[in-house]
Parts: structure tokens; C-alpha cells; sequence
């Protein structure tokens, strides 16, 4: 039938001509919609790049001099590190323990709705929200956190958000609580996928859980695996928020990731030009990571239709 | 051979135990955040440092929430935040789902390379174009308005993540009803709206329940678009209580708890599909 109709438009003209005419009218608002709000900016920030562009006054072209710049900027390489920092962080222990709470969750006991309706709930909480009770619970003197510290152990607390070595890992658990429910909801999706005979396929082979997981499970979901973690990586490279409301990238820029410089360079500072370059230097980056999960997707992943 | 049923057993048992346990210990640490959010909201100022903490506050001060809604134009912020974020999702799933059925069903040259393009988009991020789009609004009058609000994620990743699953859901639906109503004389665009975008419902609510998320949560480009108090979206109206308020957490909670409560509501109601709508709109590739 589809074929006959392709036939169809292919052969009678006025019918091909209806349909180009049409499909492009359809994506039209997408695709010029795009063009002015996606790719213009994004080619306008390139050149940027490479101005000296003040708030006010002229535009200077001087050719590379802000990359060049921020090579040799010492800040610059400090929020990188602190940026993959927390990824590092971040990805390992949000796909860990999503993975893990679904396998929990999958098998259908009793009360699993529950827990999994508990662990979603932060996803459906704003950021900012969340960071601010997370300020509130991290808090010096009145912090919950910092109150059972007090009542189990009899001692004073440490100042989590005013400390340069607590303050990124306490913005990184924050960051996976938040989180954590949506890869989470995913995984389940995804094992409840996996056909139940070939489970006891290898049951019947004689494998124990632990192969049945390795060689069964893992290679059954490797596709949702590639995709939270390709999801949950550049999120991680792009955040602010939590950032923001938390620490202002502070005590002694322990906390100061890319975007939050971008954010300051461009709107507190107003160089649009090296903050255009930093910006186009998180695309690249974005990008590289895009691409080269994308290679290893196509090497590892077991399956996909 | 009875011994050994009996150790299995035991070990059976405790494997559940302890499969609750965890699953109790952490979702204790998801709630409390928000237990002590509601708690502190409630509290006379000077309780909030009391040690060792009150969970459940001796004196309740509901001037608390009447602070917040006298001191700040709160109901406002709420306003610009609704309707912001219910624009968008309209917007978003009509122009993805006309663009998805497009690339998914009409034949037309060009087409899956327009739609590979498009795809690409997702991967710029929104900081990497703000900066130029932040001059683009500026030279048109737009800072300080809700135009680059709204226009941004309908035609930014929102839009093109929406594209992205409306037409691999397009794509999966069989095409039987379509021909036979084209057949039959309806035109594209009758079909469109009378035939398959009804029948795409399910991919619809998904689309709109992760766009309205998105967009209600959004931070960045209000911090950066939004001066005007009377402007301001909730996220960002918080953040800046944040910084005056100090330590008020009392007025700072009771503002959480009035952000969080109605979506966390809606969420109770509707979490099936909620859950099913983002893990569908997450799997599709």
C-alpha cells in the first residue's frame, strides 16, 4: 500500500509537487524559527569570539587574541578542572545509583511504586528550589545536616558550603539527588523491556544471576545506558543553577564551573568577546564528548532496531 | 538437604530486608528535604535555630506564607511563570508535531538532511548562543520583555527534542487510515489535524508534560533576559529572595513550599503518566 503510494507521488507530478509543497510549509516555522534563534546566534557568537566587543561603542576585530587569552588564563584552567570535577563526580554516582535503584525496583514487589514515586519527586522540583533547602540543609550553625552531626557525635559540624574542599562535593550530592529519579525511571523502563525468556534461557543454560545480569541485562540496555549517560555528561558540563543559588562559585572559586564564568564574563563583566570564546570552547567541548560517545555507542552497543 | 532449605531461606529473607531497607534509607533522604521545607515554613523565626531540631514545630506561624504574599509580588511571579511556561508547551508541541508529521510521513527533496540538521541543533547549548541573542533581544526592544522567554525554547532544544519525538512516534503509526482518508480526497493539512494528530495523543502528553518541566524550571535565560521585578518567573524571584533574605529560611521555605506544592500535586494525580511520559520521551531514539 505505502509503496504503491510512494510509486504514486513519484510518478504523477502534481501530487510530488502537493507534497514538497506542504512538507516544507510543515517544518517551515521549526526550520526558520532556528535558523534566526539557533544558528544565526550561534554563527554571530563565533565571530564575536573574536572581537573586542564592549557593552557599549564599537567592535574591535583582533583575530584569535581572546582563545589566546584564555590559554594562558589560570583562572580559565582552574574552573575546567573544577567543571570536570564535577562530572567526574556527577556521572559515576548518578548512573551507579540509578542503575542500581532500578534493578531494586523493577522486580514488582510490593510497596515498589512507592519508593519509586519518593525517589521522582526532587526531578519534579524546580532547581532552584531544590538548591535553596539544599543551602538551607547544608547551612553552617542551623543546617539540618550539621544538627544530626551535633545530636550523633557531639560535635560541631564543618562549614560544607564555606569550605573549598566540601563545598563541590556537597553541590555534586545535591546535583544527584535532584536527578537521580529521572535516569533512574529510565533504567526501569528499559529492564522492563528485556524479554523475560531470555532470562530463563539462561536459567536453563545454567547461569546465575551475576552472568544472567552481565549477559543478559547489561547487554539488553546498553542503548538506555548510552543515552543517560550522553544526557547526564553534558548536563554535567552545563551546570549553573545549583551553582548559583548554592555557592556563587565560591569560598575561593572551589566551585566556579564554566557557564557560571560565562555567565559572569558576559553579564556582570560585559566582555562579550572572551566570554563568546569561552562559550564557543563549551560547545567544542560539548561536541567532542557528543561525538566520541557516539563512536563508542556504535562499537559497544549490543542492539538496537 | 533441611538445613540447608532453612539457611536459603534465611538468606532469602534478609536479601528482602535489606532490599527495603535501602530502598527506605534513601527515599528518606529525598523526602526530608522536603519535610524540613514544610516544617521550617511554619516556624517563629527564633525556633529556627533551636537544637535540637523540631520537626514539627511547637508554635505554627502561618504569617509566614501571608509575608511572603504581602512583601512580594508574588502572585505575579506565579502569573508570568504559568503562562510563560503554558505558552511554550503550546507552542512547542504545534510547531513539532506540524514539523514531525513532515519529516515522518511527506515525501518532499531535502527532507532528511533539513531533519538531520535540526537534530544537530540539540547538541548547541543555550549558553554557547546567549550571548549574541542577548544583543539580538536588546537591539530589538525584547530585553526585559517575555518575547525571548517563550521564542527561545520553542525554538531551541525544547523544539527540537519535541520534533525529534513527534516524528518517531509519526513514523511508528501505520499509515492505513492516513492513505485512506487521502484517497478519499482529504488534504494534508485535514489529515494532519483530524486524523493523525489525534491519534498521537500519547506522544502529545509526554511532549507536554517534559516542555512545561523545562520550561517552568528554567533559569538562565530569565537571569539573563529579566530585570524588571514585575517580570520576574519564579525561579529566578526565588534566587534573588535567596540573596535578601538572608537567613529568613522561614519566609525563604514558606516561598519553596508555594512554588513546589501545585506541580507536586498535579504530579501525585497524574504519575503514571508523568513517569511514563518522561521515560517514554527519554527512550525514544
Amino acid at each position: 500500500m505505502s509503496g504503491e503510494l510512494a510509486a504514486a507521488i513519484k510518478r504523477k507530478h502534481p501530487l510530488s509537487r502537493e507534497a514538497a509543497i506542504t512538507g516544507w510549509l510543515f517544518v517551515a516555522p521549526m526550520v526558520l524559527g532556528f535558523i534566526i534563534f539557533l544558528i544565526a546566534p550561534l554563527v554571530m557568537a563565533f565571530y564575536m569570539s573574536l572581537t573586542d566587543w564592549p557593552i557599549l561603542g564599537d567592535a574591535q576585530f583582533i583575530g584569535f587574541a581572546n582563545y589566546k587569552a584564555i590559554i594562558v588564563d589560570t583562572e580559565f584552567w582552574k574552573i575546567l578542572g573544577n567543571t570536570f570535577y564535577f562530572s567526574a563526580g556527577l556521572v559515576p554516582l548518578n548512573i551507579i545509583l540509578a542503575l542500581g535503584l532500578a534493578l531494586l525496583l523493577a522486580k514488582g514487589k510490593p510497596g515498589m511504586g512507592l519508593f519509586r514515586t519518593a525517589i521522582f519527586v526532587p526531578v519534579m522540583t524546580s532547581l532552584i528550589v531544590w538548591a535553596i533547602v539544599w543551602k538551607y540543609l547544608f547551612a553552617t550553625d542551623t543546617g539540618f545536616i550539621n544538627q544530626l552531626i551535633q545530636l550523633f557525635f557531639g560535635v560541631q559540624g564543618p562549614a560544607w558550603l564555606y569550605n573549598a574542599q566540601l563545598a563541590m562535593p556537597a553541590v555534586i550530592v545535591t546535583s544527584v539527588l535532584k536527578n537521580v529519579g529521572l535516569n533512574m525511571v529510565l533504567f526501569i523502563a528499559a529492564l522492563q523491556q528485556v524479554p523475560a525468556q531470555l532470562y530463563e534461557a539462561a536459567k536453563i543454560d545454567g547461569a546465575g544471576r551475576r552472568t544472567a545480569f552481565f549477559q543478559v541485562t547489561v547487554p539488553m540496555i546498553t542503548p538506555t545506558i548510552f543515552l543517560t549517560v550522553i544526557m547526564t555528561v553534558i548536563g554535567s558540563l552545563k551546570v549553573f543553577g545549583q551553582i548559583y543559588v548554592m555557592t556563587q562559585g565560591g569560598p575561593s572559586g572551589s566551585t566556579k564551573v564554566l557557564v557560571y564564568y560565562i555567565w559572569e564574563k558576559a553579564f556582570k563583566l560585559f566582555e562579550f568577546g572572551y566570554a563568546s570564546a569561552l562559550a564557543y570552547i563549551l560547545f567544542f567541548i560539548i561536541l567532542i564528548f557528543t561525538l566520541i560517545q557516539w563512536q563508542l555507542r556504535k562499537r559497544w552497543v549490543f542492539h538496537e532496531s | 538437604m533441611k538445613a540447608e532449605g532453612a539457611v536459603l531461606k534465611s538468606s532469602n529473607w534478609i536479601a528482602g530486608a535489606l532490599h527495603y531497607l535501602v530502598l527506605t534509607l534513601i527515599s528518606v533522604v529525598m523526602l526530608i528535604p522536603f519535610l524540613w521545607m514544610v516544617s521550617t515554613s511554619l516556624k517563629e523565626p527564633a525556633k529556627i535555630f533551636v537544637f535540637p531540631p523540631e520537626f514539627i514545630p511547637s508554635a505554627i506561624r502561618w504569617a509566614n506564607y501571608t509575608e511572603v504574599l504581602n512583601n512580594t509580588p508574588f502572585h505575579l511571579y506565579y502569573f508570568n511563570s504559568v503562562y510563560i511556561a503554558v505558552v511554550v508547551t503550546v507552542g512547542t508541541a504545534f510547531f513539532a508535531s506540524l514539523a514531525g508529521y513532515s519529516f515522518a510521513r511527506i515525501p518532499f527533496k531535502g527532507r532528511d538532511l533539513v531533519f538531520l540538521l535540526l537534530l544537530s541543533t540539540m547538541m548547541i547549548p543555550a549558553e554557547a548562543t546567549a550571548i549574541p541573542m542577548f544583543l539580538f533581544m536588546r537591539d530589538l526592544g525584547f530585553n526585559n520583555t517575555h518575547v525571548p522567554l517563550i521564542a527561545l525554547p520553542i525554538f531551541g532544544a525544547e523544539g527540537a527534542f519535541g520534533v525529534f519525538v513527534m516524528r518517531q512516534y509519526f513514523i511508528a503509526m501505520p499509515k492505513d487510515l492516513e492513505e485512506a482518508a487521502m484517497i478519499d480526497g482529504c488534504s494534508r493539512m485535514r489529515t494532519f489535524f483530524e486524523i493523525m494528530l489525534p491519534m498521537a495523543k500519547p506522544a502529545l502528553a509526554s511532549l507536554t508534560i517534559f516542555t512545561f518541566l523545562t520550561t517552568w524550571n528554567d533559569f538562565f535565560n530569565p537571569l539573563i533576559f529579566i530585570n524588571n521585578r514585575n517580570l520576574m518567573t519564579l525561579p529566578l524571584a526565588l534566587s534573588l529572595f535567596t540573596d535578601e533574605a538572608g537567613t529568613a529560611w522561614n519566609l525563604l521555605m514558606s516561598a519553596s513550599v508555594m512554588v513546589t506544592l501545585p506541580l507536586l500535586l498535579v504530579f501525585f494525580f497524574a504519575q503514571k503518566q508523568f513517569i511514563q511520559g518522561i521515560a517514554m520521551t527519554g527512550l525514544k531514539e
